[in-house]
């Protein structure tokens, strides 16, 4: 954690976006070191081996640790005005061109390109208004990679435990290489369909280290971590002990009809940054509990 | 690592052994989604395709480009993306441009590892996001085609020095590391 003197938002959002795109989350590096010391195949080894390596050159040349700098997804909570979107907009299309940052948005029908991550509907921000006394911002940035594997099922409340847990697990074996593992499994349970799956990407805010209070789905996700990495799927879908660093379930209560289930995989990289601004100090890091 | 040098022939990349961890130095130009279908699109039309597809070492990258002084680009970041979207194209791209090599991420279709066969082509698995690695044996673009779909999308050309690494993940006969993975997958 970094605390800082405020500056304008537009340059606290730039700071967010560099370092959430330059430096890997601590609680990730911590948990790809863990995996390079239990793992057994060689060739996810030198998958975890060149991770590591890009990681450390990425943070030192002060360079995008990924070309697919994603689309940034932004979380505002606790007090703020609307016109932050505004202030968030601007950060995104300076550091597109200041970092640099991968002109990514397209047009979904005529597929032309916007050439600053903008766009209608961009930048994505959710605000969560709480009675809090500070304005926390929080991004994470999606690659496409891992973002097209994203699953939704509405289940039947009969389907059980049983069918959450299988449902994720094929969810994660189906996905393979393609969405870069070791990376962070993110499920909703409950909701809506359309909360649901914005829960599962949530979860994916949260830092790997961070204990989650309720036990039930604590062990679900010890159940899963250990389930998804027994599988031999390995980093990059090559073979291996390390398919996931982590494994994060939020809920919410549903209809009683109901039980949906989403998965929002994150790839190993999965870059997060935070700012706390409270009075005229800013509170930085990477990851929340949101 | 073994070091192979593009352009490659169907003798060096039936050569190449499951698993082996190589590097490649030489041409090597990127495309993914808009290349495929513009490409294939041109083929139809008669209209002429860059030369630098033929044979080619195809990496399926959407780089993080710069315009430096002189106008020429230099690469920021270049990893892999996911070859499995180029699954429906790939096939009958291969037999069009004789592709030796592919390199990208996460494993293509059983349709595209029997084109691979066919052919004569290699599928080189990059660590996936590992992009300022790799951007170290891209350096600076020697050209650039169809800029106008965009910067990932490009047609970008390099002349690569000991790009990698990169592992032998479906070889020349069609084998593939990823379905011996899938095979021996603990499912219960």
């Amino acid at each position: 954690m970094v605390i800082k003197l405020l500056e304008p938002t537009v340059e606290v959002v730039e700071n967010l976006l560099r370092v959430a795109n330059t430096k890997l989350p601590a609680d990730i590096g911590w948990a790809m070191e863990a995996a390079a010391g239990w793992e057994r195949n060689p060739t996810a080894q030198s998958q975890l081996g060149a991770i590591m390596e890009n990681v450390r050159k990425a943070e030192h040349l002060g360079k995008p640790m990924c070309q697919d700098t994603g689309i940034p997804i932004f979380y505002v909570r606790g007090k703020f005005d609307s016109s932050i979107a505004d202030d968030i907009a601007e950060a995104v299309r300076n550091s597109t061109k200041n970092i640099p940052m991968r002109p990514n948005t397209v047009d979904p029908i005529i597929r032309t390109n916007f050439g600053n991550n903008l766009g209608n509907g961009m930048p994505c921000i959710h605000f969560i208004p709480t009675k809090d006394d500070f304005t926390e911002i929080s991004v994470m940035l999606k690659g496409a990679g891992s973002e097209n594997m994203t699953r939704l099922k509405m289940l039947n409340p009969a389907d059980g435990m049983k069918g959450v847990m299988d449902f994720i697990f094929e969810s994660v074996i189906d996905a393979g290489g393609r969405p870069c593992p070791p990376g962070i499994v993110g499920v909703g349970i409950g909701g809506t369909a359309d909360e649901c799956t914005a829960m599962a990407k949530r979860a994916l805010m949260e830092p790997l280290d961070y204990e989650e209070p309720d036990e039930e789905i604590r062990q679900m996700e010890e159940d899963l971590f250990v389930r998804i990495n027994s599988s031999g799927l390995g980093p990059m879908g090559l073979g291996g002990d390390t398919t996931v660093l982590g494994v994060k379930i939020r809920k919410a209560a549903c209809h009683t009809a109901s039980l949906p289930v989403a998965v929002n995989i994150g790839c190993w990289a999965t870059r997060r940054a935070c700012a706390k601004i409270m009075g005229d100090k800013v509170e930085y890091s990477q990851g929340a509990v949101l | 690592m073994k070091y192979i040098e593009a352009p490659l022939s169907e003798k060096d990349v039936r050569a190449l052994k499951l698993g082996e961890i190589v590097a490649v130095t030489g041409p090597v130009c990127t495309g993914r989604d808009e290349v495929h279908i513009r490409a294939l699109e041109y083929v139809d039309e008669g209209k002429e395709v860059p030369g630098c597809l033929n044979g080619a070492v195809l990496y399926h990258c959407g780089p993080i480009m710069k315009q430096i002084e002189n106008g020429k680009w230099m690469v920021v970041a270049a990893g892999p993306t996911t070859s499995a979207r180029m699954n429906k194209l790939e096939p009958r791209f291969i037999k069009e441009f004789g592709i030796r090599a592919i390199i990208g991420k996460g494993g293509m279709s059983k349709e595209v590892c029997n084109a691979m066969k066919e052919v004569g082509c290699v599928y080189l698995a990059a660590t996936g996001g590992a992009a300022v690695t790799y951007a170290e044996g891209l350096s600076v673009a020697s050209n650039v085609d169809w800029l106008d779909l965009g910067m990932p999308e490009a047609l970008w050309q390099f002349n690569t020095n000991k790009l990698g690494p990169l592992v032998v993940a479906i070889d020349a006969e069609g084998n593939s590391l990823y379905e011996q993975v899938r095979a021996n997958l603990k499912l219960d």
